[in-house]
């Protein structure tokens, strides 16, 4: 007993370290330095790469930051993001359909969107409501199911827009559908920044952090308060006299907007808009990007989100060109599959006090 | 009076929860009973290929019992074992041992490979208690990645492969489709029988049969009994002095291994391996089949197995065509049977998640009654 008093006292400055940032995020950030040091050595030219980073971050931190809600009224990682990027989705379908260009297209399709996203959001948070518990699984599967019932919807809800439809039978959306003339890359033209080959679009992370503060403003207001408290502890958050069902359903519908605006961001930098199985394995990069940022089950900050996807998207974008460049083989694939996947596990199995 | 009223809710209740329980079958024969008339198939064709399907499907089905048996619920983590009967199908294809010989020895690859994956199913399984369906979820992707990184970048480059056959013209790595041709069928012909011009594939249904018969059996043994009171309660079993740890691995391991040997009868049945997608989608389809018979994240037997392959097979082979017959898009048919096999899980989920509130309250209110009848008193 004694002795291991002295053992905990006396830990390394490493053990500390490990502890309090935890072992997986630490290998993962030891990797990615790894591959940013061995760049310039395998021939890749490093601005470049940090471009690269820097935009998928900017594509994808939308998407991550929409987690934060639901883990925070203790709904669990957001698994349902799917529903959040159809409603952005038909935002974008419609946007153009109605004949929008430019930065207009844009603003358009969120506004479309938001509704759709209200809408299926209410809808969802309510079934979430039914069945506390259980939600990630269920989750998961009514991302599915909205998934592959909008396949059938995009063959055949009425698209005329000449840009989007099969050329050949005039009916029926495309897969990818391109968005030059639309709304491509506008956040990121705005203010952007070319120095040599290190590229910045400001704008894009100009609007995510605008959404950022915005969630950690509202984290900090009288009802954003009440929502953590529902998510650390439900019993004690009902005593207080607070509404869980409203503060969980309110949450929920949080998420699913900030997906429907996520995946907007993403097709402005992305240049497509992708349907019909697109969508479907989209929830599990987002998910592991905010594990991988530290957060937990229950508990999830905005700096976890924002190192969460750099650290993510880094190790996505450097390891083809790093591991082509070094041993010709292209292992980038598996390796993103394992790591997020098993970021996702280790968060899984780690205890959490008031999950149940 | 009130002793009265409350068997009165109870049957009701009954009555009920049979609906309930049975409403996904009833919704399916529905749905089948619309599709085949405007699909246009021959009867004779539709039982041909339910027949098929039926071997082809039911020992992979009949995997998922035993884990919803131990209060685990559904094994999505039987894709691993899938795995496993691939690589023992690639390896022993590689050595080029052919029909009932190649099977069976890549029955016998496999098994070690399942145990090892089982165990690791297990034990992450047991720290995840109480989330077991999303972490053998999540499981099945992870090991998903280890299994691309073994058959993509280690077959060929480490573990020796002498046919350029399989192999990917790189040097390494497997093709992306191995043939089975010399195996194709050969356990479902071995006693070759036809019945007014349906092929029963005989073999394959003894099989199956000696495997539910062991099921059966199983539940009775003394393991069976004490998966049943983990899945009852893992308190109560762990104060009857049940390792309730090492039950839970065990449901996990069994399930596995047969997944990895019904994995080999359905590419046996099929004729080739599609290396990197034959498994993916086969954990989905299994639990869909499962469930459509009727079976509930709590409770399944066998014969929710065989209702399910029937009627969900039947949805799936006339799906397409209806959908083709209505809208004149084929496509949309495809869609659909995908749609409905991801929303028959959900409703099931939702189902067991909302049954399990409604029992944990009707708990509390009883509680409640008897505390204040004995206040009475």
């Amino acid at each position: 007993m004694n002795e291991k008093a002295i053992n905990k006292k006396e830990k390394s400055w490493f053990g500390k370290l490990v502890e309090s940032y935890g072992l997986p995020r630490l290998i993962i950030t030891a990797f990615l330095l790894l591959l940013l040091i061995l760049a310039p050595f395998v021939g890749a030219d490093l601005p470049t790469q940090v471009s690269n980073i820097i935009a998928r971050f900017s594509w994808n931190g939308i998407l991550v930051l929409a987690m934060v809600p639901m883990v925070h009224s203790g709904c669990g990682l957001n698994f349902g993001l799917p529903l959040g990027i159809i409603s952005g989705l038909l935002g974008a379908t419609m946007s153009i359909e109605f004949g929008f260009t430019g930065p207009l297209s844009f603003v358009m399709a969120i506004l479309i969107a938001t509704p759709f996203a209200l809408v299926l959001g209410t809808v969802y948070g309510w079934l979430l409501n039914k069945i506390k518990g259980g939600e990630m699984m269920i989750a998961t599967y009514v991302g599915f199911s909205s998934v592959s019932l909008m396949c059938m919807m995009w063959l055949i809800l009425p698209y005329k827009s000449p840009n989007m439809v099969w050329g050949l039978s005039g009916k029926g959306l495309r897969t990818t559908i391109s968005l030059e003339g639309y709304y491509n890359e506008v956040l990121a033209n705005f203010l952007r920044i070319r120095i040599g080959n290190l590229d910045i679009p400001v704008g894009t992370l100009l609007f995510f952090t605008v959404l950022a503060l915005g969630i950690w403003a509202f984290l900090h207001t009288k009802t954003g308060t009440a929502m953590t408290a529902v998510g650390s502890n439900p019993t004690f958050a009902r005593a207080a006299g607070i509404n869980v069902d409203k503060m969980r359903l309110l949450s929920v519908v949080m998420s699913t907007w900030l997906a429907a605006v996520g995946i907007l961001v993403y097709e402005q930098g992305f240049g497509f808009v992708q349907l019909y199985m697109a969508p479907f394995y989209m929830a599990l990069p987002a998910v592991s990007a905010i594990l991988i940022g530290g957060a937990t089950v229950n508990k999830a900050t905005i700096m976890n989100v924002i190192i969460g996807t750099i650290l993510f998207q880094g190790i996505v974008t450097m390891t083809p060109t790093v591991m082509n460049n070094m041993i010709h083989m292209d292992m980038s694939e598996v390796i993103r599959i394992i790591v997020s996947n098993g970021m996702i596990l280790y968060a899984l199995t780690r205890k959490t006090e008031g999950a149940k | 009076m009130s002793k009265k009223t409350g068997t009165k809710t109870i049957q009701k209740g009954k009555v009920g929860a049979f609906l309930q329980r049975s409403s996904v079958p009833i919704l399916f024969i529905l749905i089948c009973a619309v599709c085949i008339p405007m699909a246009g198939l021959s009867p004779s064709y539709l039982i041909n290929e339910i027949v098929t399907r039926m071997g082809r499907n039911a020992f992979l089905i009949l995997s998922l019992l035993i884990p919803i048996m131990a209060g685990m619920g559904l094994n999505f983590g039987m894709t691993l074992g899938a795995m496993a009967g691939e690589i023992g199908l690639i390896l022993v294809s590689d050595w080029q041992i052919v029909g009932i010989p190649g099977m069976v020895l890549a029955m016998i690859i496999s098994v070690p490979i399942s145990i090892l994956l089982g165990l690791f199913c297990g034990k992450i399984l047991n720290m995840a208690k109480g989330r077991e369906m999303i972490t053998s979820y999540i499981i099945s992707y992870f090991i998903n990645g280890v299994y691309q990184l073994v058959v993509l970048y280690l077959m060929g480059s480490i573990i020796p492969i002498k046919h350029s056959s399989i192999k990917l013209p790189r040097g390494y790595g497997i093709r992306n489709t191995v043939s089975l041709l010399e195996m194709r069928q050969k356990l479902d012909n071995l006693i070759p029988l036809t019945i007014g011009g349906v092929k029963i594939p005989v073999m394959t249904f003894i099989i199956i049969g000696i495997l539910c018969l062991v099921i059966i059996w199983f539940r009775r043994t003394k393991l069976g009994q004490d998966m049943r009171a983990v899945g009852q309660d893992m308190e109560v079993a762990r104060d009857a002095g049940i390792n309730v740890e090492r039950t839970r691995i065990l449901s996990i391991i069994i399930s596995t291994v047969l997944a990895g040997i019904g994995m080999i009868i359905y590419l046996q049945n099929m004729g080739n391996i599609a290396t990197y997608s034959s498994h993916s989608q086969i954990g989905m389809f299994c639990i869909a089949a499962l469930l459509v018979g009727g079976a509930s994240v709590d409770k399944a037997s066998i014969g929710n197995v065989f209702l399910g392959v029937i009627l969900f097979h039947l949805m799936f082979i006339v799906a397409p065509r209806a959908g083709a017959a209505i809208t004149g898009d084929s496509m949309i048919g495809e869609y659909f049977r995908v749609f409905v096999s991801y929303a028959v899980i959900t409703v099931a989920l939702v189902m067991y998640e909302t049954n399990k509130r409604k029992a944990k309250s009707m708990e509390s209110e009883q509680l409640k009654q008897e505390q204040l009848e004995e206040e009475n008193k």
